[in-house]
């Protein structure tokens, strides 16, 4: 799985960090998200299916392999 | 042919008016009207207070579709803008928060306030929030039941929360509850210009003594950070700090004292949720009371800026669209047997914070101040019930969030 999180839509609504904290953060700053693993390890892949669905920004994009 | 599409409108007869009240009955779900609509009519026009028409939208997949879709507007000053009461065009004139702003506005001004509310900012305020909870039940139980848990309780844990957040004394909590209250009155549209007058004068007279010594707190950061810099308006600030005081704690609010109601009316429930002391299982129950009570009542409220083809309708350009959030909570297709509470059940793709990139910059701040309190009350107060009869409880139908004037309990 290759994740894709598009900086400039995140609405820092911080869905993603609930989500799938291994793979998320925020930035300090404004809460905008930061990708931690663009390509997590199988067991993250239900979490960042989660995060990408509830995302409100549709900001991440998953390539399945 | 794309007239056609609009006016046989899968209905015929006059358009039902929105919105519409629940019913006492049935306090916890969306009202029977608006889920006979998303039966039968789920892109329905419909009759607005003013005798304007509206596209509604009660439908999961329809309104997140919309609520994503760059070819919708928030820009409450944008003609074809349905108005949510009378008076609100005209104190949208006076002053408007990025919420009723389009992109880059908005995201400009959104991103001068995000970085508190992200998640592990919030989460570094948990311990504080309990602290806070505990002793607010301390007080209460020394005093006499019955007690009102809203004014004991519900109302004061969200504005000693965002009151240390922003840096507003707690101290005034009468007054900006009061005039929040009125702010957000549907019916009351004098009284409610009244309240953005008061609370106006009141918040920008704070930034002003922010700007003169500065504090540890948000109104401080962005006083001296963005206005005294000239990035931001001193008047922008002031929608601003209105927005995050009156949606910090009138939303929370009303969902402490509904959730309580709720939880009390739903005994199992309630005994499964004070058997656990799991995170995970409270986070959920959470939730899963957000998806039911979905307490926003009024919709969020748009305007297409282009022609959108959606379901078998066609939304023209410059026509009004409401987005009800709380019947796409109760659709079917996406949660199953939907006015039952399960808190057992996986509600986490809710829509009760909205959808698109006005969602909710509060969500996290709202779930760690619910945990807290859903993990706390039912266990610290395990004999909480109500004192009077449910049928006869002071509903709020006229705001536009909904919940309970009073809640009366005894222990």
């Amino acid at each position: 799985m290759r994740v894709t999180l598009h900086q400039d839509k995140c609405v820092a609504s911080g869905q993603c960090v609930l989500a799938a904290q291994e793979v998320f953060d925020q930035r300090d700053e404004d809460g905008v998200a930061v990708l931690l693993d663009d390509n997590p390890p199988a067991e993250a892949h239900d979490d960042v299916r989660h995060a990408a669905a509830v995302c409100p920004a549709l900001a991440i994009t998953l390539a399945e392999s | 042919m794309t007239d056609t599409l609009t006016d046989t409108a899968s209905d015929t007869g006059p358009e039902p008016g929105y919105p519409i009240d629940r019913s006492p009955r049935c306090p916890f779900s969306p009202p029977a009207g608006l889920r006979e609509l998303q039966a039968t009519a789920p892109l329905r026009k419909v009759r607005l207070w003013n005798g304007s028409a509206a596209w509604l939208v009660t439908r999961y997949e329809e309104l997140r579709a919309l609520a994503g879709d760059p070819r919708i507007s928030s820009d409450i000053l944008r003609p074809g803008f349905p108005q949510v009461s009378l008076g609100s065009l005209e104190r949208a004139r006076r002053q408007t928060s990025f919420l009723v702003m389009d992109d880059p506005a908005h995201a400009r001004l959104r991103r001068m306030v995000t970085g508190p509310f992200a998640v592990k900012r919030i989460q570094a305020m948990r311990p504080e929030i309990q602290r806070l909870v505990d002793e607010l039940i301390d007080t209460m139980l020394a005093g006499p039941s019955p007690a009102d848990l809203v004014r004991e309780f519900a109302l004061p844990l969200p504005s000693l929360v965002i009151c240390h957040l922003l840096g507003v004394p707690y101290a005034d909590h009468a007054f900006f509850q009061r005039n929040s209250a009125a702010l957000l009155n549907r019916n009351s549209a004098d009284r409610a210009t009244e309240a953005q007058r008061i609370l106006t004068d009141y918040l920008d007279g704070l930034i002003g003594e922010k700007l003169a010594r500065p504090a540890d707190d948000l109104l401080s950061a962005l006083a001296t950070e963005q206005v005294a810099t000239g990035l931001l308006e001193r008047r922008d600030l002031t929608a601003i700090a209105i927005l995050l005081l009156v949606a910090g704690h009138e939303t929370t609010a009303n969902m402490i004292a509904l959730g309580t109601l709720a939880l009390l009316r739903h005994p199992d429930q309630l005994d499964a949720l004070r058997a656990t002391d799991d995170p995970a299982r409270i986070a959920a129950a959470v939730e899963e009371l957000l998806r039911q009570l979905t307490v926003v009542q009024t919709g969020l409220r748009r305007v297409a800026l282009e022609d959108i083809e959606i379901g078998d309708q066609m939304i023209r350009a410059g026509e009004a669209v409401i987005l009800a959030i709380d019947a796409a909570n109760h659709d079917a297709a996406v949660f199953s047997e939907p006015d039952r509470l399960d808190l057992g059940r996986d509600a986490r793709h809710h829509v009760a914070f909205g959808y698109g990139v006005h969602q909710c910059l509060g969500q996290q701040l709202a779930r760690v101040e619910l945990q807290v309190v859903y993990g706390t009350l039912y266990r610290r107060v395990p004999t909480l019930r109500l004192a009077g009869d449910p049928a006869e409880l002071p509903y709020k139908h006229d705001s536009i969030v909904y919940g309970v004037h009073e809640l009366p309990v005894a222990w």
